[in-house]
């Protein structure tokens, strides 16, 4: 049975670094790639009555632009690589939801890029890539 | 966010300099400066202007009966009788439904592929600071003050029991809401007038009644969510300047119209998104002191419970007694959690859910935060001032008056109480400007000259708030509320048969196990 590994893309060069790194194993281990986008987003937000009423429409348009910039163009130039790749965006909290994804995909291991946190704001709000490295049930590898 | 800020309003003055805009300003502001010197009576002479208009529509709206010496207005009947139908003919859905509303509003059965949709809890808390507002703070002790003690029991009774009629308008709102073609959706009362009855086979009255509403929110956003919130904004920022503000309401005013219109007018959401961030914490905050001067002078509350209870029954010193205090309180809590305007369903109706009835659930909560929670304690703080200090507030009203019964134990309070009057009236009034669009676009259509027509009217009315007295203020805003009241408890009294068979269908499918948690 072949692996799955997921790879954390935000359109961000870490996130390409992490990609490739993981097409090589990829290559080398015959596993397939799963490549997801998650949309920083929490329930708990609060809005104004407008933005509520717009809510939907605007979820639309950021799943369809991290698919559009992101993930379709990522996927369509290792189509030709015979690896099997498929993609997921979703919202929420983004380290809870990698680990989220994980579970629900049964991947064996995570490729994260470093994400160039400040240090400021690792110190107030945690850093993702720290809360995803102690979160995850499977390897993570960062890519620095 | 702030970066963004300082961008928009440089473009602004950019913009400003390229016009001619920027001469008409400094023209308006210098005669503003000259009328501060010259008229200082502006105030005066539009209240008086106001006063007689104001006494009029009270007096058509509110009609009474004179019932064992009380005179009872029959828009407050219809209003509890309504609440007191729905909380029996659902079966006590405001207690049954408890303990899963706060499930559904903490995500337990969220399904993870709607993530990024409005989720229970964002339609709740929007809705929640649409109705926390100054009716929280100074509508308790305007109700104090007319009704006595006893006004504080029947306003908990009708916030309990307007937690049924929450659930029934809220349930409705999200299952007759209108989905358009770019994704966006309104929900409301005119909207379930419409289709409900329509699904009646009653479509001409369905029209009807769905207009109905729509000018009765329309105009009733110039009330409640608007005059009334500037109003009391107002008097307490007066009140802490030491009467620096004296008649100068008008002045006051027109800021406060001008940060309106920067928001909904021109489109600077920043300002609106960071009320809306604020309002909740000031929330917390207000009750966190509350709760504080209430824990520092527990001595008095058995006194404080004695006199709410008594008052409840006795009605003694108030015009009409028991009664009397009964109206008054019931009034005031409709005023206070909106439940029977059917405002609170046009926010709700943005939930994403193939369940109607989890909205409604939800919903129940609002009354309670609104009234159970957060005017009770209001209550109490004013309660205490009373007994440990009768006549503590001397001639203040209103905000004034909760004020001063801070300032008894803090001597600084009623600084940030200003600031937080200030927020949950413009979070109101942001609110409120939006539901009246929804009438308004309801009966006018989309257009965009339509929309801005209605909002500068809208602004128009925050700078008339400022001037007018609080008396005449709450005669227009009770009026204008209780005219939306009659379409919606009527259409609601229709649709009930429908929310019911749908509530039953969904908790017993939650008791199978079909409908599943998450979480």
């Amino acid at each position: 049975m072949s692996d799955t590994i997921l790879v954390a893309l935000d359109g961000s060069e870490g996130g390409k670094r992490a990609l490739s790194v993981a097409v090589d194993h990829a290559r080398l281990t015959e596993s397939s790639l799963l490549l997801a986008y998650v949309i920083d987003w929490s329930p708990y937000s609060f809005h104004t009555p407008e933005e509520l009423s717009e809510r939907h429409s605007r979820r639309e348009s950021e799943i369809q632009r991290a698919n559009d910039s992101v993930l379709h163009p990522e996927a369509s130039a290792l189509a030709d690589s015979g690896i099997q790749v498929d993609t997921v965006v979703r919202h929420g909290k983004i380290a809870e939801t990698l680990v989220e994804l994980s579970e629900e995909h049964n991947t064996s291991q995570i490729y994260i890029g470093k994400l160039g946190e400040s240090r400021m704001r690792s110190m107030i709000f945690g850093s993702v890539t720290a809360a995803l490295v102690q979160t995850s049930s499977v390897p993570v590898t960062v890519v620095p | 966010m702030l970066k963004s800020l300082i961008n928009r309003i440089k473009q602004y003055f950019t913009k400003l300099k390229e016009t001619k805009m920027r001469q008409i300003l400094v023209t308006l502001g210098l005669m503003i400066v000259s009328l501060t010197n010259a008229h200082a009576g502006i105030d005066d002479a539009i209240n008086s202007a106001t006063a007689p208009i104001a006494e009029l529509i009270g007096r058509i709206v509110f009609f009474k009966i004179p019932v064992f010496g009380a005179q009872l207005p029959v828009v407050v009947l219809w209003l509890v009788a309504g609440a007191v139908f729905f909380t029996f003919y659902m079966g006590f859905i405001n207690l049954r439904g408890f303990k899963h509303a706060i499930s559904l509003a903490k995500g337990d059965y969220a399904d993870p592929n709607s993530k990024g949709e409005v989720s229970h809890f964002q339609a709740l808390a929007t809705a929640v600071s649409g109705t926390v507002g100054i009716g929280n703070i100074g509508g308790v002790a305007v109700a104090v003050t007319v009704g006595g003690p006893g006004a504080t029991f029947w306003l908990i009774v009708a916030g309990f029991l307007g937690m049924s009629t929450k659930f029934v308008e809220c349930t409705l709102g999200v299952k007759y809401r209108q989905e358009f073609k770019d994704g966006h959706v309104s929900g409301g009362p005119m909207y379930y007038l419409r289709k409900g009855f329509s699904d009646r086979g009653m479509e001409g009255f369905g029209k009807f009644m769905g207009t109905f509403y729509a000018i009765g929110i329309f105009i009733g956003a110039l009330g409640i969510g608007n005059m009334f919130q500037s109003n009391q904004a107002y008097v307490q920022l007066n009140n802490v300047s030491g009467g620096a503000l004296d008649g100068l309401g008008w002045l006051v005013g027109l800021v406060l119209a001008a940060v309106v219109f920067s928001v909904i007018v021109g489109g600077i959401k920043s300002i609106a998104r960071v009320t809306e961030k604020i309002v909740p914490f000031m929330a917390l905050f207000y009750c966190l002191f509350a709760i504080i001067v209430i824990l520092m002078n527990v001595g008095t509350i058995p006194q404080v419970i004695i006199n709410i209870i008594n008052g409840a029954f006795t009605g003694e010193g108030v015009a009409g007694g028991a009664l009397g205090a009964m109206i008054i309180g019931f009034q005031r809590a409709v005023f206070s959690n909106e439940a029977g305007i059917g405002s609170a369903s046009i926010a709700h109706s943005a939930v994403k859910t193939d369940e109607p009835i989890t909205e409604g659930v939800v919903s129940l909560l609002e009354p309670f935060i609104d009234t159970i929670v957060i005017c009770t304690i209001t209550a109490l703080v004013i309660g205490t001032a009373q007994v440990a200090e009768p006549g503590f507030a001397g001639s203040a009203q209103g905000v004034a008056m909760t004020s001063a019964a801070f300032e008894r134990e803090f001597s600084w309070f009623p600084i940030p109480l200003a600031f937080a009057a200030l927020l949950f009236a413009f979070s109101t009034m942001i609110s409120w400007s939006y539901y009246g669009l929804k009438g308004w676009t309801y009966m006018f259509g989309e257009s965009v000259k339509g929309q801005n027509v209605y909002k500068i009217i809208f602004c128009a009315f925050v700078a008339l708030g400022c001037v007018v007295q609080l008396g005449p203020i709450l005669d227009i805003s009770d009026a204008l509320v209780f005219l939306i009241c009659v379409p919606n408890i009527l259409g609601l009294y229709f649709l009930a048969p429908i929310v019911k068979r749908e509530m039953n269908s969904y908790f017993a499918r939650v008791q199978s196990g079909e409908i599943k948690k998450y979480k």
